[in-house]
Protein backbone atom coordinates (compact mmCIF):
# COMPACT_ATOMS: atom_id res chain seq x y z
CA UNK A 1 0.00 0.00 0.00
CA UNK A 2 1.21 3.50 -0.68
CA UNK A 3 2.11 5.66 2.29
CA UNK A 4 -0.75 8.08 1.66
CA UNK A 5 -3.29 5.25 1.83
CA UNK A 6 -1.79 3.76 5.01
CA UNK A 7 -1.71 7.19 6.63
CA UNK A 8 -5.30 7.83 5.60
CA UNK A 9 -6.45 4.48 7.01
CA UNK A 10 -4.60 5.08 10.29
CA UNK A 11 -6.13 8.52 10.66
CA UNK A 12 -9.66 7.36 9.84
CA UNK A 13 -9.20 4.61 12.39
CA UNK A 14 -8.24 7.24 14.94
CA UNK A 15 -11.53 9.06 14.38
CA UNK A 16 -13.59 5.91 14.55
CA UNK A 17 -12.06 5.22 17.95
CA UNK A 18 -12.97 8.77 19.00
CA UNK A 19 -16.54 8.03 17.96
CA UNK A 20 -16.75 5.02 20.21
CA UNK A 21 -15.06 6.83 23.10
CA UNK A 22 -17.22 9.98 23.06
CA UNK A 23 -20.88 9.10 23.40
CA UNK A 24 -21.59 12.82 23.80
CA UNK A 25 -20.72 13.39 20.17
CA UNK A 26 -23.06 10.60 19.14
CA UNK A 27 -25.91 12.13 21.10
CA UNK A 28 -25.23 15.45 19.47
CA UNK A 29 -25.11 13.99 16.00
CA UNK A 30 -27.99 11.56 16.32
CA UNK A 31 -30.44 12.81 18.90
CA UNK A 32 -30.42 16.48 18.00
CA UNK A 33 -31.45 16.03 14.35
CA UNK A 34 -34.09 13.54 15.48
CA UNK A 35 -35.64 16.09 17.80
CA UNK A 36 -35.37 18.67 15.09
CA UNK A 37 -37.12 16.43 12.57
CA UNK A 38 -39.86 15.68 15.02
CA UNK A 39 -40.48 19.32 15.97
CA UNK A 40 -40.32 20.71 12.46
CA UNK A 41 -42.40 17.94 10.98
CA UNK A 42 -45.13 18.14 13.58
CA UNK A 43 -45.09 21.89 14.21
CA UNK A 44 -44.77 23.38 10.76
CA UNK A 45 -46.49 20.49 9.03
CA UNK A 46 -49.81 21.92 9.95
CA UNK A 47 -49.14 25.55 8.99
CA UNK A 48 -46.88 25.61 5.95
CA UNK A 49 -48.43 24.81 2.61
CA UNK A 50 -46.38 23.00 -0.01
CA UNK A 51 -47.40 23.16 -3.69
CA UNK A 52 -47.56 19.45 -4.44
CA UNK A 53 -47.54 17.15 -1.45
CA UNK A 54 -47.43 17.09 2.34
CA UNK A 55 -45.03 19.22 4.38
CA UNK A 56 -43.63 16.10 6.10
CA UNK A 57 -42.46 14.84 2.73
CA UNK A 58 -41.11 18.25 1.86
CA UNK A 59 -39.30 19.08 5.08
CA UNK A 60 -37.26 15.90 5.50
CA UNK A 61 -34.63 16.69 2.86
CA UNK A 62 -34.10 20.03 4.61
CA UNK A 63 -33.81 18.31 7.98
CA UNK A 64 -31.28 15.84 6.59
CA UNK A 65 -29.12 18.61 5.17
CA UNK A 66 -29.38 20.65 8.34
CA UNK A 67 -28.42 17.59 10.40
CA UNK A 68 -25.45 16.79 8.19
CA UNK A 69 -24.24 20.36 8.53
CA UNK A 70 -23.32 19.68 12.17
CA UNK A 71 -20.18 18.33 10.51
CA UNK A 72 -18.94 21.92 10.21
CA UNK A 73 -18.67 22.91 13.90
CA UNK A 74 -17.81 19.33 14.79
CA UNK A 75 -14.76 19.16 12.58
CA UNK A 76 -13.81 22.78 13.30
CA UNK A 77 -13.68 22.13 17.04
CA UNK A 78 -11.88 18.82 16.50
CA UNK A 79 -9.22 20.50 14.37
CA UNK A 80 -8.70 23.17 17.03
CA UNK A 81 -8.27 20.49 19.69
CA UNK A 82 -5.65 18.70 17.62
CA UNK A 83 -3.87 21.98 17.12
CA UNK A 84 -4.03 23.09 20.75
CA UNK A 85 -2.79 19.93 22.37
CA UNK A 86 0.19 19.71 20.05
CA UNK A 87 -0.96 16.66 18.12
CA UNK A 88 -0.73 18.44 14.79
CA UNK A 89 2.88 19.32 15.64
CA UNK A 90 3.54 15.67 16.34
CA UNK A 91 1.89 14.55 13.10
CA UNK A 92 3.75 17.17 11.13
CA UNK A 93 7.06 15.94 12.50
CA UNK A 94 6.37 12.46 11.12
CA UNK A 95 7.26 11.29 7.62
CA UNK A 96 3.59 11.06 6.71
CA UNK A 97 1.28 12.38 4.01
CA UNK A 98 0.29 16.03 4.42
CA UNK A 99 -3.40 15.50 3.85
CA UNK A 100 -3.90 12.28 5.85
CA UNK A 101 -4.79 13.94 9.16
CA UNK A 102 -7.56 16.02 7.58
CA UNK A 103 -8.72 13.13 5.41
CA UNK A 104 -8.99 11.07 8.57
CA UNK A 105 -11.10 13.76 10.18
CA UNK A 106 -13.43 14.31 7.23
CA UNK A 107 -13.84 10.67 6.24
CA UNK A 108 -14.23 9.61 9.87
CA UNK A 109 -16.90 12.25 10.27
CA UNK A 110 -18.92 10.71 7.42
CA UNK A 111 -19.53 7.65 9.59
CA UNK A 112 -21.10 9.87 12.20
CA UNK A 113 -23.21 11.56 9.52
CA UNK A 114 -24.37 8.17 8.24
CA UNK A 115 -25.54 7.20 11.72
CA UNK A 116 -27.25 10.53 12.06
CA UNK A 117 -29.01 10.02 8.70
CA UNK A 118 -30.30 6.62 9.78
CA UNK A 119 -31.73 8.18 12.94
CA UNK A 120 -33.34 11.03 11.05
CA UNK A 121 -34.79 8.65 8.48
CA UNK A 122 -36.39 6.72 11.35
CA UNK A 123 -38.08 9.81 12.70
CA UNK A 124 -39.03 10.91 9.21
CA UNK A 125 -40.74 7.61 8.47
CA UNK A 126 -42.56 7.85 11.79
CA UNK A 127 -44.00 11.29 11.04
CA UNK A 128 -45.12 10.35 7.55
CA UNK A 129 -42.16 10.96 5.24
CA UNK A 130 -41.99 8.48 2.36
CA UNK A 131 -39.74 7.94 -0.65
CA UNK A 132 -41.30 7.20 -4.03
CA UNK A 133 -38.37 6.21 -6.19
CA UNK A 134 -36.20 3.20 -6.95
CA UNK A 135 -33.76 1.86 -4.41
CA UNK A 136 -30.85 3.16 -6.48
CA UNK A 137 -32.22 6.68 -6.57
CA UNK A 138 -32.90 6.69 -2.86
CA UNK A 139 -29.38 5.41 -2.21
CA UNK A 140 -27.98 8.05 -4.56
CA UNK A 141 -29.75 10.69 -2.48
CA UNK A 142 -28.09 9.46 0.68
CA UNK A 143 -24.71 9.13 -1.05
CA UNK A 144 -25.05 12.76 -2.13
CA UNK A 145 -25.86 13.73 1.46
CA UNK A 146 -22.74 11.99 2.73
CA UNK A 147 -20.63 13.63 0.05
CA UNK A 148 -22.13 16.90 1.21
CA UNK A 149 -21.14 16.03 4.79
CA UNK A 150 -17.59 15.27 3.62
CA UNK A 151 -17.42 18.61 1.80
CA UNK A 152 -18.64 20.69 4.71
CA UNK A 153 -16.37 18.82 7.13
CA UNK A 154 -13.45 20.21 5.07
CA UNK A 155 -14.99 23.65 5.43
CA UNK A 156 -15.12 23.06 9.18
CA UNK A 157 -11.49 21.91 9.27
CA UNK A 158 -10.43 25.05 7.42
CA UNK A 159 -12.38 27.22 9.84
CA UNK A 160 -10.91 25.43 12.86
CA UNK A 161 -7.32 25.67 11.64
CA UNK A 162 -7.84 29.32 10.73
CA UNK A 163 -9.40 30.53 13.98
CA UNK A 164 -7.37 28.26 16.26
CA UNK A 165 -9.72 28.71 19.21
CA UNK A 166 -12.44 26.30 20.30
CA UNK A 167 -15.15 28.82 21.18
CA UNK A 168 -14.73 30.69 17.92
CA UNK A 169 -14.56 27.43 16.02
CA UNK A 170 -17.87 26.40 17.52
CA UNK A 171 -19.67 29.68 16.90
CA UNK A 172 -18.29 30.87 13.56
CA UNK A 173 -20.00 28.08 11.59
CA UNK A 174 -23.46 28.85 12.95
CA UNK A 175 -23.06 32.58 12.36
CA UNK A 176 -21.83 31.87 8.85
CA UNK A 177 -24.27 29.12 7.95
CA UNK A 178 -27.50 30.20 9.61
CA UNK A 179 -28.32 32.82 6.96
CA UNK A 180 -27.31 30.46 4.16
CA UNK A 181 -29.56 27.80 5.64
CA UNK A 182 -32.60 30.05 5.94
CA UNK A 183 -32.02 31.63 2.56
CA UNK A 184 -32.55 28.24 0.98
CA UNK A 185 -35.40 25.93 0.12
CA UNK A 186 -34.67 23.73 3.15
CA UNK A 187 -37.69 24.67 5.26
CA UNK A 188 -39.90 26.77 3.04
CA UNK A 189 -41.15 26.59 -0.52
CA UNK A 190 -39.60 29.34 -2.62
CA UNK A 191 -42.76 30.12 -4.56
CA UNK A 192 -43.81 33.00 -2.35
CA UNK A 193 -40.48 34.87 -2.39
CA UNK A 194 -39.81 38.11 -4.29
CA UNK A 195 -38.09 37.34 -7.60
CA UNK A 196 -34.56 38.47 -6.75
CA UNK A 197 -34.60 36.63 -3.43
CA UNK A 198 -35.97 33.52 -5.10
CA UNK A 199 -33.11 33.53 -7.63
CA UNK A 200 -30.54 33.86 -4.86
CA UNK A 201 -32.18 31.09 -2.87
CA UNK A 202 -32.41 28.83 -5.90
CA UNK A 203 -28.70 29.11 -6.68
CA UNK A 204 -27.76 28.62 -3.02
CA UNK A 205 -25.65 25.44 -2.79
CA UNK A 206 -27.80 24.26 0.10
CA UNK A 207 -30.91 24.56 -2.05
CA UNK A 208 -29.14 22.50 -4.68
CA UNK A 209 -28.38 19.64 -2.31
CA UNK A 210 -31.82 19.77 -0.67
CA UNK A 211 -33.47 19.92 -4.10
CA UNK A 212 -31.35 17.02 -5.31
CA UNK A 213 -32.48 14.84 -2.39
CA UNK A 214 -36.12 15.76 -3.00
CA UNK A 215 -35.80 14.86 -6.64
CA UNK A 216 -33.98 11.60 -5.96
CA UNK A 217 -36.53 10.59 -3.31
CA UNK A 218 -39.59 11.74 -5.20
CA UNK A 219 -40.51 14.34 -2.58
CA UNK A 220 -42.26 17.62 -3.42
CA UNK A 221 -39.92 20.35 -4.68
CA UNK A 222 -39.70 23.87 -3.35
CA UNK A 223 -40.27 25.75 -6.53
CA UNK A 224 -41.87 25.24 -9.91
CA UNK A 225 -40.32 28.30 -11.49
CA UNK A 226 -38.71 26.10 -14.17
CA UNK A 227 -35.33 27.82 -13.69
CA UNK A 228 -32.07 25.96 -14.31
CA UNK A 229 -31.25 25.29 -10.65
CA UNK A 230 -34.70 23.95 -9.85
CA UNK A 231 -34.70 21.73 -12.93
CA UNK A 232 -31.15 20.35 -12.43
CA UNK A 233 -30.58 20.13 -8.69
CA UNK A 234 -28.55 16.91 -8.80
CA UNK A 235 -26.12 18.22 -11.38
CA UNK A 236 -25.89 21.60 -9.66
CA UNK A 237 -25.28 20.10 -6.22
CA UNK A 238 -22.46 17.91 -7.51
CA UNK A 239 -20.88 20.86 -9.28
CA UNK A 240 -21.20 22.99 -6.16
CA UNK A 241 -19.64 20.39 -3.89
CA UNK A 242 -16.77 19.59 -6.23
CA UNK A 243 -16.08 23.31 -6.61
CA UNK A 244 -16.18 23.94 -2.86
CA UNK A 245 -13.93 20.95 -2.19
CA UNK A 246 -11.48 22.02 -4.88
CA UNK A 247 -11.06 25.37 -3.16
CA UNK A 248 -11.40 24.48 0.50
CA UNK A 249 -9.45 21.21 0.77
CA UNK A 250 -6.13 22.57 -0.59
CA UNK A 251 -6.52 25.67 1.58
CA UNK A 252 -7.12 23.51 4.65
CA UNK A 253 -4.09 21.34 3.88
CA UNK A 254 -1.99 24.48 3.44
CA UNK A 255 -3.19 25.77 6.80
CA UNK A 256 -2.34 22.40 8.33
CA UNK A 257 1.18 22.50 6.92
CA UNK A 258 1.92 25.86 8.53
CA UNK A 259 -0.18 25.36 11.64
CA UNK A 260 1.44 26.04 14.99
CA UNK A 261 0.32 25.11 18.45
CA UNK A 262 0.41 27.52 21.35
CA UNK B 1 33.83 15.23 14.41
CA UNK B 2 30.60 14.37 12.63
CA UNK B 3 27.84 16.89 13.33
CA UNK B 4 24.37 15.49 13.96
CA UNK B 5 22.83 18.96 14.14
CA UNK B 6 24.25 21.94 12.35
CA UNK B 7 22.46 25.25 12.01
CA UNK B 8 23.90 28.43 10.52
CA UNK B 9 22.43 31.91 10.72
CA UNK B 10 18.82 30.92 11.36
CA UNK B 11 16.39 33.80 11.15
CA UNK B 12 12.67 33.79 11.71
CA UNK B 13 10.25 36.65 12.03
CA UNK B 14 6.61 36.64 13.06
CA UNK B 15 5.12 39.76 11.58
CA UNK B 16 7.22 42.61 12.90
CA UNK B 17 8.81 40.56 15.60
CA UNK B 18 12.14 38.89 14.93
CA UNK B 19 12.14 35.70 17.01
CA UNK B 20 15.49 34.41 15.69
CA UNK B 21 18.24 36.76 14.64
CA UNK B 22 20.93 34.67 13.03
CA UNK B 23 21.21 31.76 15.39
CA UNK B 24 23.93 29.19 14.77
CA UNK B 25 24.61 26.02 16.67
CA UNK B 26 26.06 22.58 16.16
CA UNK B 27 25.94 19.32 18.05
CA UNK B 28 28.45 16.52 17.40
CA UNK B 29 26.89 13.07 17.02
CA UNK B 30 26.18 11.43 20.35
CA UNK B 31 26.35 14.60 22.40
CA UNK B 32 23.74 16.54 24.33
CA UNK B 33 23.35 20.25 23.77
CA UNK B 34 21.41 22.20 26.36
CA UNK B 35 19.67 25.29 25.02
CA UNK B 36 19.08 27.61 27.89
CA UNK B 37 17.02 30.75 27.71
CA UNK B 38 14.25 32.79 29.31
CA UNK B 39 10.65 32.88 28.06
CA UNK B 40 10.45 34.13 24.51
CA UNK B 41 14.16 33.62 23.81
CA UNK B 42 13.41 31.58 20.69
CA UNK B 43 14.03 28.07 22.00
CA UNK B 44 10.82 26.57 20.66
CA UNK B 45 11.21 28.40 17.37
CA UNK B 46 14.67 26.86 16.99
CA UNK B 47 13.40 23.37 17.78
CA UNK B 48 10.49 23.80 15.36
CA UNK B 49 12.84 24.77 12.54
CA UNK B 50 15.22 21.89 13.25
CA UNK B 51 12.35 19.39 13.39
CA UNK B 52 10.89 20.59 10.03
CA UNK B 53 7.76 22.19 11.54
CA UNK B 54 8.79 25.68 10.55
CA UNK B 55 10.72 27.05 7.58
CA UNK B 56 13.42 29.57 8.46
CA UNK B 57 13.39 32.95 6.70
CA UNK B 58 17.15 32.75 6.30
CA UNK B 59 20.00 30.45 7.18
CA UNK B 60 20.17 26.71 6.82
CA UNK B 61 20.19 23.65 9.01
CA UNK B 62 21.14 20.03 8.60
CA UNK B 63 19.94 17.34 10.96
CA UNK B 64 21.30 13.80 10.77
CA UNK B 65 22.96 14.86 7.53
CA UNK B 66 19.78 16.07 5.84
CA UNK B 67 18.66 19.59 4.99
CA UNK B 68 15.63 20.47 7.13
CA UNK B 69 13.95 22.35 4.29
CA UNK B 70 14.89 20.34 1.21
CA UNK B 71 14.95 16.84 2.72
CA UNK B 72 12.13 17.06 5.21
CA UNK B 73 11.00 13.43 4.99
CA UNK B 74 14.55 12.14 5.54
CA UNK B 75 14.92 14.39 8.56
CA UNK B 76 11.52 13.26 9.88
CA UNK B 77 12.52 9.60 9.66
CA UNK B 78 15.71 10.28 11.61
CA UNK B 79 14.39 12.44 14.45
CA UNK B 80 12.19 12.22 17.49
CA UNK B 81 10.40 15.30 18.78
CA UNK B 82 9.03 15.90 22.22
CA UNK B 83 7.34 19.26 22.00
CA UNK B 84 6.79 21.78 24.75
CA UNK B 85 3.28 20.39 25.36
CA UNK B 86 2.80 16.63 25.67
CA UNK B 87 1.19 15.72 22.36
CA UNK B 88 -1.00 12.73 23.03
CA UNK B 89 -4.42 11.88 21.68
CA UNK B 90 -6.37 11.98 24.91
CA UNK B 91 -9.19 9.79 23.65
CA UNK B 92 -6.88 6.99 22.64
CA UNK B 93 -5.22 4.69 25.12
CA UNK B 94 -1.47 4.91 25.59
CA UNK B 95 -0.99 1.81 23.50
CA UNK B 96 -3.27 3.03 20.71
CA UNK B 97 -1.34 6.29 20.64
CA UNK B 98 1.94 4.46 20.18
CA UNK B 99 0.62 2.04 17.56
CA UNK B 100 -0.81 4.95 15.59
CA UNK B 101 2.46 6.89 15.64
CA UNK B 102 4.36 3.70 14.83
CA UNK B 103 2.30 3.11 11.71
CA UNK B 104 2.73 6.72 10.67
CA UNK B 105 6.47 6.15 11.14
CA UNK B 106 6.08 3.49 8.43
CA UNK B 107 6.02 0.40 10.64
CA UNK B 108 3.64 -2.39 9.67
CA UNK B 109 0.73 -2.79 12.07
CA UNK B 110 2.36 -5.86 13.59
CA UNK B 111 5.73 -4.18 14.03
CA UNK B 112 4.04 -1.10 15.45
CA UNK B 113 2.25 -3.18 18.09
CA UNK B 114 5.45 -4.95 19.06
CA UNK B 115 7.31 -1.68 19.34
CA UNK B 116 4.45 -0.11 21.33
CA UNK B 117 4.47 -2.92 23.88
CA UNK B 118 8.23 -2.71 24.15
CA UNK B 119 8.06 1.02 24.86
CA UNK B 120 5.15 0.71 27.31
CA UNK B 121 7.22 -1.78 29.23
CA UNK B 122 10.34 0.38 29.09
CA UNK B 123 8.46 3.48 30.26
CA UNK B 124 6.55 1.74 33.01
CA UNK B 125 3.20 2.29 31.31
CA UNK B 126 2.11 -1.31 30.80
CA UNK B 127 -0.75 -1.11 33.27
CA UNK B 128 -1.88 2.32 32.10
CA UNK B 129 -1.43 1.30 28.48
CA UNK B 130 -5.06 0.34 27.95
CA UNK B 131 -6.58 3.39 29.62
CA UNK B 132 -7.41 6.62 27.74
CA UNK B 133 -4.33 8.82 27.94
CA UNK B 134 -6.51 11.81 28.83
CA UNK B 135 -6.74 10.31 32.31
CA UNK B 136 -2.96 10.13 32.78
CA UNK B 137 -1.03 12.27 35.26
CA UNK B 138 1.31 14.93 33.91
CA UNK B 139 4.32 12.68 34.39
CA UNK B 140 2.70 9.74 32.63
CA UNK B 141 1.67 11.92 29.70
CA UNK B 142 5.22 13.18 29.37
CA UNK B 143 6.52 9.62 29.41
CA UNK B 144 4.01 8.56 26.78
CA UNK B 145 4.94 11.59 24.69
CA UNK B 146 8.62 10.74 24.99
CA UNK B 147 7.88 7.10 24.14
CA UNK B 148 6.03 8.26 21.01
CA UNK B 149 9.04 10.27 19.92
CA UNK B 150 11.32 7.24 20.34
CA UNK B 151 9.24 4.80 18.29
CA UNK B 152 11.44 5.08 15.23
CA UNK B 153 14.63 4.80 17.30
CA UNK B 154 15.71 8.27 16.24
CA UNK B 155 19.36 9.17 15.95
CA UNK B 156 18.57 12.76 16.90
CA UNK B 157 16.15 13.66 19.66
CA UNK B 158 14.65 17.11 20.26
CA UNK B 159 13.29 17.81 23.70
CA UNK B 160 11.55 21.13 24.24
CA UNK B 161 11.33 21.78 27.98
CA UNK B 162 10.69 18.10 28.66
CA UNK B 163 10.25 18.44 32.42
CA UNK B 164 8.44 21.76 32.75
CA UNK B 165 5.56 21.34 35.17
CA UNK B 166 6.67 17.96 36.50
CA UNK B 167 7.23 17.08 40.13
CA UNK B 168 10.81 16.26 41.21
CA UNK B 169 10.25 12.49 41.09
CA UNK B 170 8.83 12.58 37.56
CA UNK B 171 11.67 14.85 36.54
CA UNK B 172 14.23 12.34 37.82
CA UNK B 173 12.47 9.54 35.92
CA UNK B 174 12.52 11.54 32.73
CA UNK B 175 16.16 12.45 33.18
CA UNK B 176 16.99 8.77 33.60
CA UNK B 177 15.17 7.95 30.36
CA UNK B 178 16.99 10.69 28.50
CA UNK B 179 20.36 9.57 29.88
CA UNK B 180 19.63 6.06 28.66
CA UNK B 181 19.00 7.35 25.15
CA UNK B 182 22.22 9.32 25.26
CA UNK B 183 24.12 6.26 26.47
CA UNK B 184 22.73 4.41 23.46
CA UNK B 185 24.33 7.02 21.21
CA UNK B 186 21.38 9.31 20.51
CA UNK B 187 22.21 12.96 19.85
CA UNK B 188 20.07 15.27 21.93
CA UNK B 189 19.06 18.89 21.76
CA UNK B 190 17.32 19.87 24.94
CA UNK B 191 15.80 23.24 25.72
CA UNK B 192 15.16 24.18 29.27
CA UNK B 193 14.67 27.01 31.68
CA UNK B 194 16.13 24.94 34.49
CA UNK B 195 19.82 25.43 34.88
CA UNK B 196 20.06 22.32 36.92
CA UNK B 197 18.62 20.33 34.06
CA UNK B 198 21.16 21.65 31.57
CA UNK B 199 23.91 21.07 34.13
CA UNK B 200 22.73 17.49 34.72
CA UNK B 201 22.15 16.37 31.15
CA UNK B 202 24.10 18.49 28.72
CA UNK B 203 27.65 18.11 27.48
CA UNK B 204 27.57 21.63 26.21
CA UNK B 205 25.26 24.57 26.81
CA UNK B 206 24.26 27.50 24.67
CA UNK B 207 22.52 30.43 26.27
CA UNK B 208 19.92 32.01 24.00
CA UNK B 209 18.39 35.41 24.48
CA UNK B 210 16.29 37.49 22.09
CA UNK B 211 16.87 35.09 19.23
CA UNK B 212 20.63 34.96 19.49
CA UNK B 213 23.23 32.87 21.21
CA UNK B 214 24.91 35.02 23.81
CA UNK B 215 27.22 32.44 25.35
CA UNK B 216 28.27 28.87 24.90
CA UNK B 217 30.51 26.29 26.45
CA UNK B 218 30.49 23.55 29.04
CA UNK B 219 28.80 24.31 32.33
CA UNK B 220 32.25 24.87 33.86
CA UNK B 221 33.39 27.20 31.11
CA UNK B 222 30.26 29.27 31.49
CA UNK B 223 30.76 29.48 35.21
CA UNK B 224 34.34 30.65 34.73
CA UNK B 225 33.08 33.23 32.30
CA UNK B 226 31.15 35.04 35.02
CA UNK B 227 34.24 35.15 37.14
CA UNK B 228 35.54 33.19 40.07
CA UNK B 229 34.04 32.32 43.40
CA UNK B 230 31.40 34.44 45.06
CA UNK B 231 30.78 35.45 48.61
CA UNK B 232 27.21 35.22 49.88
CA UNK B 233 26.37 37.14 53.01
CA UNK B 234 23.00 36.95 54.73
CA UNK B 235 22.03 39.57 57.28
CA UNK B 236 19.52 38.97 60.07
CA UNK B 237 17.58 42.17 59.57
CA UNK B 238 16.39 43.17 56.05
CA UNK B 239 16.87 46.80 56.99
CA UNK B 240 20.58 46.16 57.02
CA UNK B 241 20.85 44.57 53.58
CA UNK B 242 21.86 47.82 51.87
CA UNK B 243 24.26 48.64 54.67
CA UNK B 244 25.97 45.27 54.28
CA UNK B 245 26.26 45.84 50.53
CA UNK B 246 27.79 49.22 51.20
CA UNK B 247 30.27 47.75 53.62
CA UNK B 248 31.27 44.99 51.18
CA UNK B 249 31.65 47.41 48.30
CA UNK B 250 34.28 49.17 50.37
CA UNK B 251 36.58 46.18 50.23
CA UNK B 252 35.78 44.25 47.00
CA UNK B 253 36.55 45.31 43.46
CA UNK B 254 33.26 43.97 42.11
CA UNK B 255 29.91 45.52 42.88
CA UNK B 256 27.73 43.52 45.31
CA UNK B 257 24.24 42.50 44.25
CA UNK B 258 21.21 42.36 46.53
CA UNK B 259 19.22 39.15 46.69
CA UNK B 260 15.47 39.30 46.17
CA UNK B 261 14.80 37.79 49.56
CA UNK B 262 15.80 41.12 51.09
CA UNK B 263 18.50 39.67 53.30
CA UNK B 264 21.19 38.34 51.00
CA UNK B 265 24.12 40.16 49.46
CA UNK B 266 26.37 38.50 46.93
CA UNK B 267 29.67 39.67 45.54
CA UNK B 268 32.27 38.31 43.17
CA UNK B 269 35.69 37.68 44.68
CA UNK B 270 38.46 39.00 42.48
CA UNK B 271 41.26 38.73 45.01
CA UNK B 272 40.32 35.37 46.48
CA UNK B 273 41.03 34.96 50.19
CA UNK B 274 42.13 38.56 50.59
CA UNK B 275 38.60 39.67 49.69
CA UNK B 276 37.11 37.12 52.08
CA UNK B 277 39.31 38.23 54.97
CA UNK B 278 38.76 41.93 54.40
CA UNK B 279 35.02 41.43 53.96
CA UNK B 280 34.84 39.56 57.26
CA UNK B 281 36.74 42.25 59.07
CA UNK B 282 34.71 45.06 57.52
CA UNK B 283 31.43 43.42 58.45
CA UNK B 284 32.67 42.75 61.93
CA UNK B 285 33.63 46.41 62.39
CA UNK B 286 30.32 47.68 61.00
CA UNK B 287 28.50 45.74 63.67
CA UNK B 288 25.92 44.33 61.23
CA UNK B 289 24.69 40.97 62.54
CA UNK B 290 25.51 38.37 59.88
CA UNK B 291 23.66 35.05 59.99
CA UNK B 292 25.42 33.42 57.05
CA UNK B 293 28.78 33.98 55.40
CA UNK B 294 29.68 31.55 52.60
CA UNK B 295 32.03 31.28 49.66
CA UNK B 296 30.72 29.33 46.67
CA UNK B 297 31.47 28.57 43.00
CA UNK B 298 29.20 30.50 40.62
CA UNK B 299 26.07 28.53 39.73
CA UNK B 300 24.57 28.41 36.28
CA UNK B 301 21.98 30.78 37.72
CA UNK B 302 24.67 33.41 38.06
CA UNK B 303 25.70 32.78 34.47
CA UNK B 304 22.16 32.97 33.26
CA UNK B 305 21.30 36.09 35.17
CA UNK B 306 24.46 37.96 34.37
CA UNK B 307 24.24 37.08 30.66
CA UNK B 308 20.57 37.68 30.06
CA UNK B 309 20.49 40.67 32.37
CA UNK B 310 17.38 39.30 33.96
CA UNK B 311 18.43 40.10 37.48
CA UNK B 312 15.79 42.17 39.18
CA UNK B 313 18.06 42.55 42.19
CA UNK B 314 20.77 44.21 40.15
CA UNK B 315 18.25 46.62 38.64
CA UNK B 316 17.02 47.61 42.05
CA UNK B 317 20.55 47.80 43.25
CA UNK B 318 21.52 50.59 40.87
CA UNK B 319 18.83 52.67 42.55
CA UNK B 320 19.12 51.47 46.13
CA UNK B 321 22.72 50.49 46.67
CA UNK B 322 25.51 52.95 47.19
CA UNK B 323 28.04 53.68 44.49
CA UNK B 324 31.11 51.58 44.87
CA UNK B 325 33.82 53.69 46.42
CA UNK B 326 37.00 53.48 44.38
CA UNK B 327 39.53 51.35 46.19
N1 LIG C 1 3.30 31.79 15.82
C1 LIG C 1 3.80 32.91 16.38
N2 LIG C 1 3.31 34.11 16.05
C2 LIG C 1 3.81 35.24 16.60
N3 LIG C 1 4.81 35.27 17.49
C3 LIG C 1 5.33 34.11 17.87
C4 LIG C 1 4.86 32.86 17.35
N4 LIG C 1 5.56 31.87 17.91
C5 LIG C 1 6.43 32.47 18.75
N5 LIG C 1 6.31 33.80 18.72
C6 LIG C 1 7.12 34.77 19.49
O1 LIG C 1 8.47 34.52 19.22
C7 LIG C 1 9.24 34.61 20.40
C8 LIG C 1 10.03 33.36 20.60
O2 LIG C 1 9.13 32.33 20.88
P1 LIG C 1 9.57 30.88 21.31
O3 LIG C 1 8.32 30.08 21.49
O4 LIG C 1 10.56 30.36 20.35
O5 LIG C 1 10.25 31.16 22.72
P2 LIG C 1 10.74 30.12 23.81
O6 LIG C 1 12.16 30.41 24.05
O7 LIG C 1 10.37 28.74 23.43
O8 LIG C 1 9.88 30.60 25.07
P3 LIG C 1 9.20 29.73 26.23
O9 LIG C 1 10.25 29.50 27.25
O10 LIG C 1 8.13 30.65 26.74
O11 LIG C 1 8.66 28.48 25.64
C9 LIG C 1 8.26 34.91 21.53
O12 LIG C 1 8.34 36.28 21.82
C10 LIG C 1 6.92 34.56 20.97
O13 LIG C 1 5.94 35.42 21.48
MG1 LIG D 1 9.15 27.35 24.16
Amino acid sequence: MSTAVVDGVVCVERHLRHLIRTPGKLVNAVLLPMIFALLFGLLFGSVIEVPNGGYEEFIMAGIFVQGVMTAVPNSAVGAVEDLRNGLIDRFRSLPMSNSAVLIGRTVGDMVLRALSCVAMAGVGLAIGWRVHTSFLEVAAGFALLLFFGFTVAWVGALIGLSVGNAETAASVPSVLLMPVMFLSNAFIPLTGLPDWLRVVAEWNPLSAIVGACRELWGNPSASNSGSFPTENPVLLSVVWMVAILAVVAPLAVRKYQTAAAG
Amino acid sequence: MELAIHAEGLRKRYGDFEALRGLSLSVPAGQVLGVLGPNGAGKTTTVRILSTLLTPDAGFARVAGFDVVKQRKDVQRAIGLTGQYAAVDEQLSGRENLVMIGMLQRFSRKQAKLRADELLHQFDLVEAGTRPSGKYSGGMRRRLDLAASLINQPSVLFLDEPTTGLDPASRQTLWAIIRKQVAAGVTCLLTTQYLEEADQLADRIVVVDKGQIIAEGTADQLKDQVGGARLDVTVGDPAQQTMAAHTLSGVTAAQPTLAEDGRGVSVQLTRGMTDVAEAAVALQRSGIPVVDFAVRRPSLDDVFLSLTGQNRASDEQSAAAPERSPA
